[in-house]
């Protein structure tokens, strides 16, 4: 079977969960007989291409604007208009840091008549371009490959995966790996909710990564329950790196690992934070990661005076993640909507114990997690309190976590999103 | 006989290096090296080795009649023995002239004297012992770090012995009266106090290269024809300002040395001003009356307030640990504790964390090597949160 997948990002070159979860699942149905063209925005030539054909959509060349049949061509202008947002940043923040470097309708329109298109390749500053022209090409690699399915991740390649749709004719399965509800709580952006609700009715199947997640599908959006299918995430087996950095603190130390934004709960973990160290000031707190609440963060942190126990360290990237867990002897994650949520699994991996909140989709599969209400700051801080200090509570957590987790096979979801599409072709 | 009297800052902080949360416990060197050398050396060119040599020449020119004061942090005394000991040979050159007043300040350019007298007074003797060692002379004039002044902090400071002390002449503390006369201290009259006069200071330190500045450019002549229309009863002009003002913040190409070279001549030829050191002016005049500063006034910014180093959150809160240690420190009685210590508490950490850039954002940001407050804050406190560490290590 031949799947033409639309993501937005792939490991290395990662900024959030969605490339971890795409490269899990496409090595995972490399399994299964399945041949994948996945298309990414801009390919920077040191993926892991063994298992998978990795498409560059800026390579792509497109001689002539009649290659795009015209129901597209209508239908691309009207992308154009509902593509104004960055996926993890909210639309202020995209107004105020590109402003002024908003492409204009007109520079656009020159653009498309460009024989090669040549993408940024992240969450960059021509996203409105980006995003268009991304569903432009996916129109043209939808005519010039053979495929039985469409698979498009993510509400930045629905339009893709709408396009690839009306130009070849073949079943479209849109996965969602968040809603705009758990990006930005009630006060959603209606644009975002009209792609992805758009996205999901053109879908023949939506793959929701879980049961919250399709409960969220399901009552916000009002898509028909038959069509909403679970298969939860899973994590990829690592091996472990050789740590080049020595833990330098001899107390514990909890860590929050994630963005810094609304949707991860930090403010949560800085109230508990506080209470812990009240108790017990031999404990030391970490945030990594950055986002828009970071500032606001610090400046929390301040006030609350435990500036010498609570560090920030930024955004971290691949070895440098596997490194912070192994200095950490807690792993929470206070989010407040998560769809999904893999780093706690990875935390595992690291023999890390963890605490995650009820309104994560990864509570749902784990056993050996502590589970708190995210708004619950007095039990996320006793919960904190108890995996430090009673030693019985955290070697279970490690031992049968470790267990848990490494039962979890991308295979096990790569098989159930294939049985996906066997009931489409 | 009217006088000007100019004195200069002369600083440069141990900037901090990148110091992430992964380095603390395992690497106890907090300072930016490469950085700290290659600014000094930028300055050095920029400013203090063509400005020296201007006040080398007109000194030597005209004799007894141009005089100068400077004060020099010992923060930067020791980076020019690190970085620029050609820089600390010229101010010895300077010094040994005789026109040339060094003043008393704290070593680290520290803002101690709001909340800890003993480390104050403790960093006034070692700078104090800095400038006999380096300079063979003792300074007899006292100048608190950003002209941080208090009727408390003067009364500290003619405890020490001292007869005089520079501050800001901040037009709130002032009122109607003028800066160009010799104050005294409200509690201690016998501290004598010398006032900026910021007017005339910041037509040169601020406005000089200002194209929007109705006065732009300033000519010697319009300079000296305000000197003039000064009340002939106000006896002396203060003019206080950064050392850098010259080649680094007003760059060469504004013509500031010309105007500098050119100044002295213009001064005698049609105004009977003369040029003073502040030893001077406290010797030849008497104070009028005492001035009265409750709150403490610097001489920052519009506000003329510590609002550049201390009041939002992150300020007090690194402010608030770092002099929580003093008695940790104290203890431990370390020679490389008590030197990181000291420049620690270097006044430009706590700047880099203010947050109302907008409005006087130019200067601040200008000498700023963090891209946001926020980033200062979490740095400095990474390197607190690894001294702490060392203080309690038994």
């Amino acid at each position: 079977m031949k799947v033409l997948m639309f993501g937005w990002e792939f490991p290395p070159h990662i900024t959030g969960g969605l490339g971890t979860a795409c490269y899990g699942l496409t090595k995972g149905l490399s399994h299964f007989d399945t041949e994948i063209l996945f298309v990414v925005p801009k390919a920077y030539g040191d993926e892991d291409q063994s298992f998978i054909k990795l498409a560059d959509a800026g390579d792509v060349v497109i001689t002539e604007r009649k290659n795009v049949r015209e129901d597209f061509w209508s239908n691309f202008r009207y992308l154009e208009v509902g593509s104004n947002l960055i996926p993890y940043m909210d639309p202020e923040d995209f107004a105020r840091i590109f402003k002024g470097k908003i492409f204009s309708h007109t520079e656009f329109s020159e653009q498309v008549f460009a024989t090669k298109f040549t993408f940024s390749g992240s969450y960059g500053t021509n996203l409105y371009q980006e995003v268009a022209r991304y569903a432009l090409i996916a129109a043209y690699i939808a005519e010039t490959n053979v495929f039985d399915v469409i698979h498009a991740h993510d509400w930045l390649t629905y339009s893709a995966g709408i396009a690839a749709k009306n130009v070849s004719g073949k079943p479209l399965v849109v996965h969602m790996h968040a809603t705009e509800f758990d990006r930005s709580g009630e006060h959603i952006n209606q644009k975002v909710y009209d792609i992805e609700r758009a996205g999901m009715e053109a879908a023949d199947k939506v793959i929701a990564v879980s049961n919250l997640t399709r409960k969220t599908i399901i009552d916000r959006y009002g898509i028909h329950p038959d069509k909403v299918v679970t298969v939860h995430n899973s994590v990829e087996p690592v091996t472990l790196p050789e740590f080049k950095l020595s833990k330098g603190v001899k107390e514990k130390v909890v860590t929050f690992l994630g963005r810094v934004t609304f949707q991860k709960g930090p403010d949560y973990f800085i109230e508990a934070a506080k209470k812990v160290i009240d108790k017990d000031p031999n404990v030391r707190f970490v945030m990594a990661g950055s986002g828009d609440m970071l500032n606001k963060m610090i400046k929390r942190v301040a006030k609350l005076g435990i500036a010498t126990k609570f560090h920030f360290v930024g955004f971290l990237q691949g070895n440098e993640v596997f490194e912070m867990f192994g200095m950490s002897d807690v792993y929470v994650m206070p989010s407040v909507s998560e769809p999904f949520g893999i780093s706690p699994l990875e935390a595992m991996m690291s023999d890390v114990p963890v605490i995650i909140s009820k309104q994560s989709g990864v509570a749902e599969i784990l056993r050996h997690a502590l589970k708190v209400d995210f708004w619950d700051v007095d039990d996320l801080a006793d919960a904190i309190y108890g995996m430090l200090h009673y030693e019985a509570l955290s070697k279970m957590f490690i031992k049968y976590g470790k267990i848990e987790v490494d039962n979890l096979r991308w295979e096990n979801s790569a098989y159930k999103v294939r049985e996906v599409y066997k009931s489409l072709v | 006989m009217r006088t000007i009297c100019f004195y200069f800052q002369v600083h440069q902080p141990f900037r901090l290096k990148k110091y992430r949360f992964f380095d603390i416990g395992n690497d106890h060197h907090y300072f930016n090296d490469f950085e700290n050398k290659s600014i000094m050396r930028k300055v050095a060119e920029k400013c203090y080795l063509p400005t020296n040599q201007t006040f080398l020449d007109l000194i030597n020119e005209y004799g007894d009649k141009v005089k100068i004061a400077y004060s020099i942090s010992g923060v930067a005394i020791d980076q020019f023995e690190m970085y620029a000991p050609d820089v600390l040979e010229s101010f010895k050159k300077l010094v040994a002239t005789g026109k040339v007043e060094i003043l008393s300040e704290t070593y680290s350019h520290s803002l101690s004297s709001l909340v800890n007298r003993e480390e104050f007074e403790r960093q006034i003797k070692m700078h104090r012992d800095k400038v006999m060692e380096v300079f063979g002379v003792e300074p007899q004039i006292f100048r608190n770090t950003e002209l941080i002044y208090s009727d408390q902090i003067g009364e500290y400071i003619a405890d020490l012995g001292y007869k005089a002390m520079i501050i800001e002449g901040a037009k709130h503390v002032l009122g109607w009266k003028s800066p160009n006369y010799l104050y005294c201290n409200a509690i201690n009259p016998k501290l004598k106090l010398l006032l900026k006069n910021f007017k005339l200071s910041d037509d040169i330190a601020f406005r000089f290269s200002n194209q929007a500045w109705e006065d732009f450019p300033l000519t010697t002549e319009k300079f000296v024809s305000w000197l003039n229309a000064i009340d002939p009863k106000e006896e002396t002009v203060n003019l206080f300002m950064d050392y850098e003002t010259f080649g680094e913040h007003q760059w060469e190409e504004t013509g500031i040395f010309n105007f500098l070279r050119a100044l002295p001549n213009e001064l005698f030829k049609n105004s009977n001003f003369t040029f003073s050191t502040p030893s001077d002016v406290i010797k030849s005049t008497e104070p009028v009356g005492a001035i009265h500063v409750p709150h403490p006034i610097s001489w920052a910014d519009e506000e003329r307030d510590l609002t550049a180093w201390l009041g939002n959150e992150l300020q007090d809160e690194a402010f608030g640990k770092l002099y929580e240690l003093y008695d940790a420190v104290k203890k431990k009685n370390d020679p490389q504790i008590w030197k990181d210590w000291l420049y620690l508490q270097t006044s430009d950490h706590f700047y880099y964390m203010c947050t109302k850039w907008f409005s006087d954002g130019d200067v601040h940001k200008y000498f700023n090597p963090y891209d946001s407050p926020y980033e200062a804050f979490v740095n400095f406190m990474n390197v607190l949160s690894d001294f702490i560490i060392r203080l309690e290590e038994k």
